[in-house]
């Protein structure tokens, strides 16, 4: 177990290594200037130079790229081009918003798709589990714009009950943020519930018609009884992986989530730095996303190892 | 008719219409997408144009039927690669489970995944230009990881089943293994996969779209079309609806198909029902 | 944690302002805007959202843009102008303090005026002060500007955001903590959301009726309108999507403002690649272009039509669309005579607006009636600013203009669309040394007609300024003579 660990550490790094040499690389050649863009169409061409010399932008690539990644190891991000303040600070502020939105997303997807995929799968056949996979295909075939577009509608602008976006701030209170990411929760959590669902309920089928169910329910458990005691946990490791899947895509696919609601969340952050080639923001922001989503599926690879002893002996 | 080949015939009638058409659309369309008519715009459905005009006073069924062709090409080939490129790794790292070989697979799969997909689409189109080859190109890489770390799951609980290991015993080699014993009896796991990933195709494209990337002008897409339909659903409702209600029936109608196909292909399935 | 808790207490101050407030009518207004300010230094960078939040507001200069675009003394109280043209002496007012406690003196004048037209200065806007030789204070209120040559546009020129006072002591931090001499002070910025200002309670002139104001950023045109439905915010500026404009004007609880801003917009060709290096190439453009299709299809009706590169609503304005009316066998023609019967095929990109995305796909059809085939290309301003106007590798492309008084533009051969005329070159340098006013308006018009007969660019229409507000907010400008949200004139209805 301690070597799969240290293994298992061994190679976060070099992953770690390649991701911030591919980001770097990729954002460089982009492109667009961020001293012209931020300098306009009248700017003379001597004004573009002494900006890029004020940003540090004429300081050559490997340099920039070492000093980038020995300033991240002591947690240094650098600083905005166009914001002009520091990396780490916006980050921090951004993760308000879009951390609290990912979990509340996740916990929502979980609530729901969990007992939908596990009725469903009991159910099978039958006209519970058509009603269940009906819903989920609805789910998975909305857009999530769409959807959110349609959230607004209703609950924002017919009903009045929350507002159409935006964010208040903690500092107003527990409240009144959740508030204010309910609509955005629920929008991203729907489609991924139904995906999740659907898994559970596929991979619980498939463990129900498991060798081993089968013994249970000879030795005259019921089926419902053979789910809740074999095949729930041994279904777990399929929906292990989606659900770690979904947990990196909620932390930074919600950009157009984040659009439709204009919260100030870190997609939003990096789509900005996109268009406006703020390029350390770019870059410090994906590898820290990068950094985030390794770090989960290594936990993730972790609980395998803990849920199912059979990998865990192989190694 | 069993209930399999209902799913079938039903989801495959359905996305039947939409491919047919759109393979159609390439020899006839009932007016030219790319005349622009602007007093003509925004028209409700009606005799002349069945589905209406968006607002440029194009006719939106000719424009649904091309646009078809779009998100379901982008969609069709981004999951091409996927299962092209992604099964294969999967089965070469559960066969050889803690090689290196399987290290740098799977680590190499989670390098993929931990980027972000959107922020690494709109950087891709960003720097090679919007469109619908770099947003099949975006799509497409990160399907890889996806097929790639669920073939080796599913598998690597088949390698310790009994038949495998008589298999083994047999002398059978490893790849011989891999095809024929463990690729059939991921099959359905595969298919349910890949229908999802088929409709987050289709989607993930109408979200590039909403973000100005995806298929450019004059090409349309569902994807775009519901995106130039944002700001217009008090005006125009038929304008979102229509290209809404493509995406939503022919994700539908896949994915019903493929629930068919893993009844029918699932070989456990099957010895039970007889 | 300090960042925290600095939050908190600029949130209970704004708490008890409004509740001081709520008796009498509302003194807090919410006004949205499509993109945020990367920095707020109206000095250091061309981004307009700057200056919708900070020009006016925190920062003030030695003259001011008025909301008709005139203009109007701000901290210089008067000026006199020497017989020569040459020395400009400025009084200031007295009495003016910065944000941070600091008075403001002719010191400052000349440090900020210095600081924008050094050698190593990052100002968007350097051309403004180019004729600037010498800054020199006379007394602590009185500062002269002594300029190479006789410019005409000085008072113009130092009206603009770019031209604004800044204090030494804070100059290198106005990014992000601004401070200045206007009505209001910054009080909190939350990146990507939200930038909280104040009254400035020892501000010079007279008390603005708003205790707070907050801007808040919503890229999303779906957004804006829900955000504005919903009663989020108060009033949007800018507003993004024009389809949904009469639905706020049926709506008793909103009202629409539609004035004109200094938008040219313009689709513009280069010059110097084939073929609209022959002007009867260009003129064959021009002629195939619907003005008013693009209007009512790509701004649902709202822009003024032009047929040069200038502002409608200035008296020196002549109307000269007929020149290039909207005649497709005409234009069939032109390009028959300059030897492309059959077309040709270009490149058009398309820079993010929605006048420039929409108004691209109906010119591209437009110009396809006519023979003209146009492969799109969608792209973000930092590629446009590489792209289209750095290395001039593009056919067409869309812009809108939006300096004011901007015709100057096509006397640089270098400009991105490449227009080489040495007789428009001459007219600008008279222009630029004459004071005479009818002398001026005379030269401006030959420049306006110039480049129409030259068929420089294909002249589309003026940018519409839209506002949509809730009722009861009184004092909104109509018109965006510069990007700017003056709050000290806005006040809300008892």
């Amino acid at each position: 177990m301690i070597a799969y660990i240290l293994g298992r550490i061994a190679s976060l790094f070099i992953s770690l290594i390649v991701a911030s040499l591919v980001i770097f690389m990729v954002v460089e050649v982009a492109p667009g200037d961020p001293a012209a863009f931020m300098l306009g169409v009248n700017a003379k061409p001597d004004t573009v130079a002494a900006l890029r010399a004020e940003l540090g932008l004429d300081v050559p690539k490997a340099e920039r790229y070492l000093n980038w990644v020995t300033g991240m190891v002591q947690g240094d991000f650098g600083t905005s081009y166009t914001y002009r303040s520091p990396i780490s600070k916006m980050v921090a502020e951004r993760l308000w918003v879009s951390l609290p939105l990912a979990i509340y997303a996740l916990i929502l997807s979980t609530l729901i798709a969990f007992p939908a995929g596990i009725y469903a799968a009991s159910r099978r056949g039958r006209i519970g589990d058509l009603g269940v996979m009906a819903a989920t295909q609805l789910g998975v075939a909305v857009p999530n714009f769409w959807f959110a577009m349609i959230l607004v509608l209703i609950f924002a602008i017919n009903l009045g009950w929350v507002s159409a976006g935006g964010f208040p701030g903690w500092d107003k209170g527990f409240w009144a943020c959740m508030a204010a990411l309910t609509l955005p929760a629920i929008a991203l959590a729907l489609p991924q519930a139904a995906i999740l669902a659907r898994v559970m309920r596929s991979s619980l089928l498939d463990m129900l018609d498991e060798d081993f169910i089968r013994t249970a329910r000879a030795k005259g458990l019921t089926e419902g009884q053979a789910l809740w005691r074999h095949a729930l946990k041994n279904a777990l490791i399929p929906v292990l992986t989606i659900l770690g899947l979904q947990f990196s895509f909620l932390l930074a696919g919600s950009i157009i989530i984040e659009q439709v609601f204009y919260l100030p969340g870190l997609g939003r952050l990096v789509f900005q730095a996109i268009t406006q080639r703020d390029l350390i923001t770019v870059e410090s922001v994906v590898m820290l996303l990068v950094f985030a989503v390794i770090v989960v599926n290594f936990l993730v690879d972790l609980t395998y190892a803990v849920v199912d002893p059979r990998l865990r002996a192989r190694h | 008719m069993t209930r399999p080949w209902r799913s079938i015939l039903i989801g495959g009638a359905l996305a039947a219409v939409f491919v047919l058409s759109a393979l159609i659309s390439y020899v006839w369309t009932p007016f030219p997408i790319d005349g622009v008519d602007i007093p003509n715009k925004l028209r409700p459905p009606g005799a002349t144009h069945w589905l209406g005009t968006d607002h440029y006073g194009r006719d939106i069924l000719s424009m649904v039927i091309v646009g078809g062709r779009t998100s379901l090409a982008v969609a069709v080939v981004a999951v091409g690669i996927g299962m092209v490129i992604g099964v294969p790794l999967g089965l070469w790292a559960a066969a050889r489970r803690g090689s290196w070989v399987d290290e740098v697979i799977m680590r190499g799969n989670d390098l993929i995944f931990a980027f972000p997909s959107l922020v690494i689409a709109i950087l891709i189109t960003g720097i090679f230009g919007a469109g619908a080859v770099n947003a099949i190109i975006a799509i497409g890489i990160f399907n890889i990881p996806v097929f790639a770390r669920l073939t080796r799951g599913a598998a690597l609980s088949l390698w310790s089943r009994d038949f495998v290991l008589a298999a083994r015993v047999a002398g059978k080699s490893s790849l011989r293994i891999s095809a024929e014993h463990i690729l059939p009896n991921i099959t359905s796991l595969l298919i349910v996969q890949g229908t999802i990933q088929f409709s987050l195709g289709i989607l993930a494209e109408a979200g590039l779209s909403y973000v100005g990337l995806g298929a450019q002008p004059p090409t349309p897409s569902w994807g775009r079309m519901l995106a130039d339909a944002q700001t217009m659903v008090a005006l125009a409702p038929h304008m979102a609806l229509i290209p809404g209600l493509a995406i939503v029936l022919t994700v539908m109608g896949l994915n019903l198909m493929g629930d068919g196909l893993r009844d029918l292909t699932d070989p456990r399935i099957r010895m039970q029902r007889t | 944690m300090t960042h925290f808790s600095r939050n908190l207490i600029s949130a209970s101050i704004i708490a008890l302002f409004a509740g001081m407030g709520a008796a009498q009518a509302q003194t807090d207004i919410k006004i949205a805007m499509q993109l945020e300010p990367p920095n707020l230094d109206p000095t250091g960078g061309a981004a307009e959202a700057i200056d919708s939040v900070v020009y006016l507001n925190i920062f003030e200069g030695l003259t001011r843009f008025a909301s008709d675009g005139s203009i109007e003394p701000e901290l210089a109280e008067s000026w006199t102008i020497s017989d020569d043209g040459l020395v400009y002496t400025f009084k200031l007012h007295d009495g003016v303090r910065f944000h941070d406690g600091t008075t403001f003196d002719a010191e400052d004048v000349k440090f900020s005026l210095d600081r924008a037209r050094a050698e190593d200065s990052t100002n968007a806007q350097k051309q403004l002060f180019a004729q600037i030789a010498d800054v020199t204070v006379v007394d602590p209120l009185t500062v002269q500007i002594t300029l190479s040559q006789p410019n005409g546009a000085l008072l113009f020129n130092l009206a603009w955001g770019d031209a604004v006072i800044v204090g030494p002591e804070t100059a290198a931090t106005n990014a992000t903590a601004p401070v200045g001499t206007g009505p209001f002070r910054f009080v909190n910025w939350v990146q990507g959301d939200r930038v909280d200002l104040a009254r400035n309670p020892d501000y010079w002139g007279p008390a603005p009726a708003l205790e707070t104001a907050t801007f808040r950023f919503i890229p999303d045109p779906t957004a804006a309108f829900s955000a504005m439905m919903a009663g989020d915010i108060n009033v949007f500026s800018g507003f993004p999507a024009p389809e949904n404009l009469p639905q706020f004007e049926a709506d008793p609880r909103f009202q629409v403002l539609v004035g004109s801003t200094e938008g040219e917009t313009i689709l513009a060709m280069n010059n110097k690649q084939a073929p609209f290096d022959n002007v009867l190439v260009r003129q064959a453009v021009a002629h195939a272009i619907d003005r008013q299709a693009i209007i009512d299809g790509a701004m649902f009706g709202y822009g003024t039509p032009i047929g040069t590169h200038f502002a409608p609503h200035n008296p020196d304005y002549i109307d000269l669309t007929a020149q290039s009316n909207y005649d497709p066998e005409l234009s069939k023609q032109l390009l028959a005579e300059a030897g492309l019967p059959d077309g040709f095929t270009t490149t058009m990109k398309l820079p993010p607006p929605s006048y420039a995305r929409r108004g691209g796909e109906i010119i591209a059809a437009q110009l396809r009636a006519v023979g003209i085939q146009t492969e799109i290309t969608n792209v973000e301003w930092a590629q446009w600013l590489e792209e289209v106007f750095g290395s001039k590798n593009y056919g067409l492309t869309i812009v809108s203009h939006t300096e004011p008084f901007d015709i100057g533009i096509y006397a640089n051969p270098e400009y991105y669309f490449q227009y080489d005329s040495q007789p428009f070159r001459d007219i600008m340098t008279e222009l630029t040394a004459t004071t005479d006013p009818v002398k001026r308006t005379e030269l401006v018009q030959a420049a306006q007609r110039m480049i129409a007969d030259d068929y420089v660019n294909g002249y589309l229409f003026q940018l519409a300024a839209l506002t949509v507000a809730k009722a009861e907010v009184q004092g909104l400008w109509a018109n965006a003579p510069v990007a700017a949200n003056d709050l000290s004139a806005i006040s809300w209805k008892q």
